[in-house]
This record gives structure tokens, sequence and C-alpha cells, in this order.
């Protein structure tokens, strides 16, 4: 079983590396472009999946971290004469800080739907304030023209961010995954499967999901810097209350109990985004639809499935 | 700060107006939690379509006097029909399942009524005129307030009234409070629960499409309508406690207000108030000012 | 010194007195049973010396110092285990995981981010497992254990918590009479090496008996006898209350 995980890493890891080098030989920097989006869109779902999958908590406003990751990091470089590793730094960090402060409120509240809703509810003021307060984010005319560092501007080629958002990453993912197999990720695990029994061996709760709330704040924040580096540019739509869904729908698709889940899950939602909006406007219709079928008939999504099987062929083993 | 006696009853009866609108909205919604329990998070959907609904029925029958009447009798019921379907369809598949699924069905027919409202009506910005009945204005304590302000109030007041008619008196309003506290009980005594709980359903759409209705001749109406509204009704709802309707009313009235009156002091952000409202709510009673209908 | 101390506690719930002022002294050491029948209150009265409800009035000590109204994870802390009626464990975490979690919890460790597996945890884990003997079962999936395992496995996780009294609610509850003897002796020879103190409520009469240092009999929210095992037995009360017409177990 390990080896076969050693072998699917490497090679996974090779064609990676290996994908823009054969990308441009044939000259197609849409599909670059294509696995960066998914490459952010996986970072942000899988800090998500911190929340949702190993926290228990469904937050329907986690758009609001990405895009104060975003929002921060553009308007730092675009306003002030930040350096751009500060920038970078500073915007994971306030939306660390926005998730403290929403967090804070919509743990200590008891009860699921409480809890999306007031999630809900925060995200969307972000997003109201984004348009409103036209002196600071322009409101809905968005920023533009962002000012990359050269080497990994997307100007002529993906290549280089490409390894850029790559590294990056790669780098998040190798400390989410540390958390996630800590001791700190064990007892947040303890607290969605039993809040009540998690209580009655000494944990706080609210302490617990309050700290992992952050740390996916943090993290989904990234996802937004990486996303305004490809776009050289951030709008108000990256708010939105939808793509809070988008994020939830990924970890449903691939699968919440996996660590690597999200990430499929993602890689479809981006590649499916891509085909449908090519024929029709309204993906929205699409994804609603795909969802409402995933709820209805296959909540533990593909990845879940897979390993649900590989679980049971595990067990009957044992048992034999 | 000056008091302007005048500006501060303008204000005053404007939030009276909003505190009605966002009442129809989150009554609906807390009577669905209340006795289903669960969150209708497309309920701005039904809402959005209740106004294009008075949109397209106002101009069919543009001839025709009263056609704005028209609308608000078609509309809401259209609305709460086709809330019946939904229940029909897809919500009783997932009562029995987890929460987040539960949530998650209601959260995907935000997109999904969205892009069919889309499909039917575009993007452009729509208006529907005011009755010419209500048109004018009307002077009180020195203010001008247009009548149509009135006449939400109005609305609104009937409709409070009629609900705690129907949950208190009627033998209807008695089964849904009883299945609200214990549904097995009420099947048990050989009720059809799930058809009591489709009527429920059908209530609250209901009263989000006339809260469509009712605004729709004071906005513009475009596709962002469905989540405005509803980040207001959310914290109306966790204001006054969830399954709880008069919490929802006294939430309603106290947002409305809060809001009314947060405007003459932060111009364009006075829903921080609210805001700021609901994290005390939650810090020093956090199942809502008048406690949850339901625990 | 009585390690546990109830004073006049009591609890209303939407008006029905479920607890109504109970009094109990629980010596260090002692096997103390509460029983009762249905709806008696005994949950409830564990729910309050837990930390899981607020009481209405009363106090309850700890080794002499006041905890009435502290937080559960407080009371846990301070070394009062508790296990449900319903099996409380994490059926999605295998069953090795539920014991470590809790070790990592007890030991202060839960809020580590980023340290890797701490041997002295799994080490004390596996004895955790093997005195409530399901180390050959430490991989397995919690939630397919049978219902013994799974009431085995909940008071390993109520043990990793490192308690001085035990309160275990119905702790053979569903059990096969096997089982049930097979149980009692397991928490008696634990209570017993660990030096523990158990109080726990039942229904079964014969396990009571035979086990109880001391028995209290509740009916109504309150506490209609209190004694050693034979004062119980032949006390008139308890007779018509509990035992009515033919053996009830």
């Amino acid at each position: 079983m390990k080896a076969a995980k050693w072998i699917t890493g490497t090679a996974i890891a090779v064609a990676l590396i290996a994908f823009p080098l054969i990308m441009e030989r044939i000259s197609s920097q849409y599909y670059l472009y294509l696995v960066v989006k998914i490459m952010i869109w996986a970072l942000f779902a899988t800090s998500f999946n911190l929340v949702l999958g190993y926290g228990g908590m469904m937050s329907f406003g986690h758009a609001a971290f990405y895009g104060v990751g975003a929002y921060c990091c553009a308007l730092l470089l675009v306003r002030t004469s930040c350096p751009v590793w500060l920038a970078v730094l500073a915007a994971p960090c306030l939306a660390a800080m926005i998730g403290l402060m929403i967090g804070y409120f919509s743990v200590k509240i008891k009860g699921v739907f409480y809890f999306a809703t007031l999630t809900l509810a925060f995200s969307q003021l972000l997003y109201i304030l984004v348009f409103k307060w036209r002196n600071l984010t322009l409101g809905d005319d968005g920023i533009q023209g962002v000012p990359v560092p050269p080497f990994i501007s997307t100007l002529d080629s993906y290549v280089n961010y490409y390894y850029c958002a790559l590294i990056v990453t790669a780098v998040c993912y190798y400390v989410l995954l540390r958390i996630v197999r800590s001791p700190f990720g064990l007892v947040l695990a303890t607290l969605r499967e039993n809040p009540e029994r998690a209580t009655f061996i000494g944990v706080n709760v609210q302490k617990y999901r309050l700290i992992a709330f952050v740390i996916s704040a943090f993290f989904s924040g990234i996802a937004g810097v990486l996303l305004v580096f490809l776009e050289t540019s951030v709008a108000p739509d990256v708010l939105k209350w939808s793509n809070s869904g988008e994020v939830i729908l990924m970890g449903l698709l691939g699968g919440m109990q996996v660590f690597l889940g999200p990430t499929l899950g993602a890689a479809i939602m981006v590649l499916l985004n891509s085909f449908v909006t090519s024929y029709t406007e309204y993906w929205g219709l699409f994804l609603g639809t795909t969802l409402v079928l995933i709820v209805l008939f296959f909540p533990q999504g593909v990845a879940g499935v897979i390993y649900e099987k590989l679980l049971q062929a595990r067990t009957k083993r044992k048992r034999a | 700060m000056e008091l302007d006696w005048s500006i501060l009853f303008a204000q005053f009866i404007s939030g009276l107006c909003r505190a009605m609108v966002l009442f129809l909205m989150a009554s609906g919604l807390t009577l669905v939690f209340g006795v289903m329990r669960v969150i209708n998070f497309a309920h701005g959907s039904f809402y959005m379509l209740g106004a294009y609904l008075a949109y397209s029925l106002t101009h069919v029958f543009a001839a025709t006097p009263g056609s704005f009447w028209i609308a608000l009798l078609v509309a809401p019921v259209a609305v709460g029909l086709l809330g019946g379907a939904v229940e029909y369809v897809l919500l009783r598949r997932i009562y029995s399942k987890e929460h987040l699924l539960q949530i998650l069905l209601t959260y995907a027919l935000i997109f999904i009524f969205g892009d069919l409202i889309k499909m039917l009506w575009g993007v452009e910005l729509r208006i529907v005129n005011l009755p010419p009945i209500l048109a004018g204005f009307v002077s009180l304590a020195g203010q001008d307030f247009p009548i149509y302000y009135l006449f939400i109030i109005g609305t609104g007041m009937t409709v409070a009234l009629g609900l705690w008619l129907l949950l208190k008196m009627t033998t209807l309003g008695k089964l849904i409070r009883a299945a609200a506290e214990h549904r097995s009980m009420v099947e048990m005594l050989g009720y059809n629960v799930s058809g009591l709980f489709t009527i429920v359903f059908m209530v609250a759409t209901w009263l989000g499409g006339l809260a469509g209705v009712v605004i729709a001749p004071t906005v513009r109406l475009s596709l962002s309508m469905d989540m405005e509204i509803i980040i207001e009704c959310f914290l109306v709802v966790i204001i006054g406690g969830l399954g709880n309707i008069w919490g929802a009313l006294l939430a309603a009235l106290i947002t409305g207000e809060l809001y009314a009156l947060g405007i003459l002091v932060l111009e364009k952000y006075a829903m921080a108030f609210l805001f700021g409202l609901a994290a005390v709510v939650i810090i020093l009673r956090p199942s809502g000012l008048l406690g949850r209908g339901v625990s | 010194m009585a390690i546990l101390e109830v004073k006049r506690l009591s609890k209303s719930f939407r008006g029905v007195r479920a607890v109504a002022g109970i009094d109990l002294n629980v010596e260090d050491n002692e096997i103390y049973s509460v029983i009762g029948p249905n709806g008696a209150g005994k949950t409830t009265l564990f729910n309050l010396i837990s930390g899981y409800h607020h009481g209405d009035g009363g106090h309850v000590l700890f080794k002499g110092k006041e905890i009435t109204g502290l937080r559960p994870e407080k009371i846990v802390e301070i070394g009062i285990g508790r296990s449900f009626q319903v099996t409380s464990i994490f059926p999605g975490l295998t069953v090795f995981e539920n014991i470590r979690s809790t070790i990592l919890v007890t030991s202060g460790k839960g809020l580590s981010l980023f340290s890797t597996a701490s041997k002295k945890a799994t080490r004390e884990s596996e004895e955790i497992l093997s005195l409530v003997e399901l180390l050959n079962k430490k991989n397995e999936p919690a939630g397919i254990l049978s219902a013994g395992d799974r009431k085995k496995l909940e008071l390993g996780i109520v043990l990793a918590t490192r308690p001085t009294l035990l309160l275990l609610d119905e702790p053979t509850c569903g059990m096969s009479p096997v089982e049930t003897s097979g149980t009692i002796q397991l928490i008696r020879k634990i209570a017993r090496e660990m030096s523990l103190t158990v109080l726990f409520t039942e229904h079964k009469m014969d396990m009571v008996f035979n086990v109880s240092s001391h028995i209290s009999v509740m009916n109504f929210g309150v506490i209609i006898a209190s004694g050693k095992p034979e004062e119980i037995r032949n006390n008139k009360q308890v007779q018509e209350v509990y035992f009515g017409g033919p053996h009830a177990s």
C-alpha cells in the first residue's frame, strides 16, 4: 500500500513539473492558465476543508477570506509602495484576522443552521462593503494592473508563474497536511465526530473550532493572493457568495474526509466550468443542479466513495 | 447634533416600512425552521421571483386598471405553489438526512432559481409602477410620506395579525404548532404531517413572494435581489431567535428602525449597526431575544 | 473525606422538577450506585455533576472544592470522567485514535500543531486499550464495533482522561448477563488497580447489590433511601417503589 502511494505520488509530481514544458511545445497557454486556476481553487478548497471535512463546520462565507487575501494584496501593491514579499505576507494575515473576527461569533453560537447563516451574512457584508467603499477599493470597477514582479509575470507566458504557484501550493499543502496529521488535527476530528464526547474528554470545542477557522482563513487568503498575481487584477466578484458555494461543492465532489479530496473536486469543477461556460452562460443552473444531485444521491463524493470501498476491502481482508 | 424631530419621524416611518418587509420575509423563514427544522437558504429567491412576477403581471395587464392588485393577488400565490412543488419534489427527501445536506439543498436552489429567473427576465433592471391609488403623498406631522409606505406598513400588520389568528385559533394553526413541538406524536394521532409540512412551506414562500411584490414598486428589480435581502433576513432571524415568529416580528421592528436611524449617523454603512446588534445578541443571548421557538 | 459532595442540588426543565434537592456523599475508593426507575432523574443528576447542565440551586464539591457551574471541559480536567447511557464514542476514528486523541488532550498536547507521533502517547494508548481488552482491534473504525465493544471503548476513553472519579451512566445497558458480569468485573478490577472511585447508575438489581459499597435510591428527583446494600434490600419503601410486582431488570 505504501509503495503504491509513493509511486503514484512521484508520478503526479513528475507530471506536474513536466506539464508546462510539454504545453510549451504544443504552445497552448490556455491549459497552463487552467492548471494554475486549478491549483488556486485546490488550495482554497483544501484549506476550506480543514473547517468542513476535518472540523465538521459548514461555513458558507469562506469567499470572504479568499477575497480579503486578494484585495489586501492588490491594494497594497497598487496603492502603496509596499514591497511584494510584504504584501504577500500581509494579505493572508489580514484574512486570518478577519477569520478570527467572523469565527469568534460564528463558533460561539450553537447550531449548524446559525453557523451557516451567520457565515453567509458576514461574507455578504464584506462583499457589499467592498462595493460601497469606492474610495478604497474602487468599487465594482475593481483594481486593474497590479504590478507583478517580472520573473513571474504572466504577460508573455504562464510558465514562470505556473512554477511559482506550484511551489507555493506545494508548500501550503505540506503545512496543511502536517497540521491535519498533528495532535491538533486529531482532536479537531473528534469535534467533527462527536462534539459532546469531545467536550467530555476535556476539549474546549469553541477554541479548537476557532483556531481551525483562522488557519483555514489564512490559507484561503494565500489562494486569493495567487489569484491576484495570475489575473493582475481583482474585482468584487471574488467575494461573491457563489464562490463559497463552489468551494463547498469541490469538497463534496472530491470527498471531504480525504485530504486530497477537495483537490480532485477543484480539478473537476474548474474543468467543468471551462467546458460549460463555453456553451452557456447558465453556469449557476448547472452548479445548482449538480449540487442537488450530489446531496440527494451521492453525499460522500467521488473520492469518498473510493475511500469507503478501500476501507471496506481492508476490513474484509482483516476479518477473513 | 440638533434633534430634528420631523426627520427622525420620517426615518421612523421609513424604518417601520422596512421592518414590515423584513417581517414578511423573516416570518416565513422562521416558520419553516420552527416546524420543519430546515433553513431555506433560497428564501430570497422566492422573494425575487415574487417581484419579477409582479413586473410581468403589471406589464401584461398594463391596460387593465388595477394591474398591481392583480399582481398582488396572483404573484404570491404562484410563488407559494412553486414552493409547494419544491417541497414535494425535493425537500421531502432530505428531512431525515443530516442538517448539512439539508442546508446544501436549499443553498443549491439559490443557484438554480437565480439562473432560471435570469433566463426568463434577463439582466436589465426592471421597474414596477406604483398603483395609481397609492401613488400620492400624505402629510403626517409636517412631513410628506408616500402613501405606499403606509400601504406596506398596513400589509405587514395585517399579515402579522393573520398569522397570529391562524396559529392561535385555527385547527391548522394548532396542528402546525403541535407538529413543530412533536412531529411523531402528531403523526401517531393520524394526521398527515407530510402534507402539513407542504402547507407550511407554501405559506412561507407565499409570504416571501408577497414581500417581493410589495417591495417591487419601490426598488429597481435586479438579479442580486435574492442575496441582498437575505443578510438582513438572516440577521433578523438570528436576533429574534430561530423558530420564533414573535421574535421575528420584534427583531424585524428593531432591525428596521436601527437601520433607518442608523442611516442618519452612518450614511452608507448603516448595515454595520445591524451586525453590531447581532454580535451583541450572540454574546449575551445566543438563543435570540425571545429565545428559540424550538431547541 | 468524601471525594464528592452533592448538596441540595436541583434542576427543573420547563416546570418539571427532574432533580429536587439531592444530597449525597461519595467516599474515596467507594463503588457507589444510584438506582431508581426510569425518569427518576439519575441521568440529570450526572449531567449536573459533570457540568453538562447548570443547576437551579445547590452545590457540588469535588475533593472539597466547589465545582458547581464549571464548564464540562474543566470538570474533566479536574478529574471526573463520565460515560453516557447511549454510548458516546468517535465512530469515524479508529479504536486507537479514539484513545490517542483523549490522551493527547489530557496531556495538554491537543493544541500542538506540528509535532509528529508521540511515543509516549502511543504507549499510554496501548496500555489503556489492553486494560479494556480492545488492543487486538486497535485499527478498526470505531463505528463498526459491536455494542459491547463500544461500551468498552467508551470506558477506555473515560480512563484516558486520567480521572479520580468515574461517573458511569448505566454501564451495562443493553448487555447480556454474561457481558454484564464481565463488564462489572472489569470495572471493579480497574477501580481497584487505579484507585478510582466509581459512581454509577444502574437498572440491574443483582449486579448493583453484589458490587456496590453504598446505594442511593432515587424516585421523582429525590433520594428516598440511602445506605449499605442490605439496608436498601430490606427497605419497604424501596421495595414498593422499585420492585413492585415481578423482578424488573
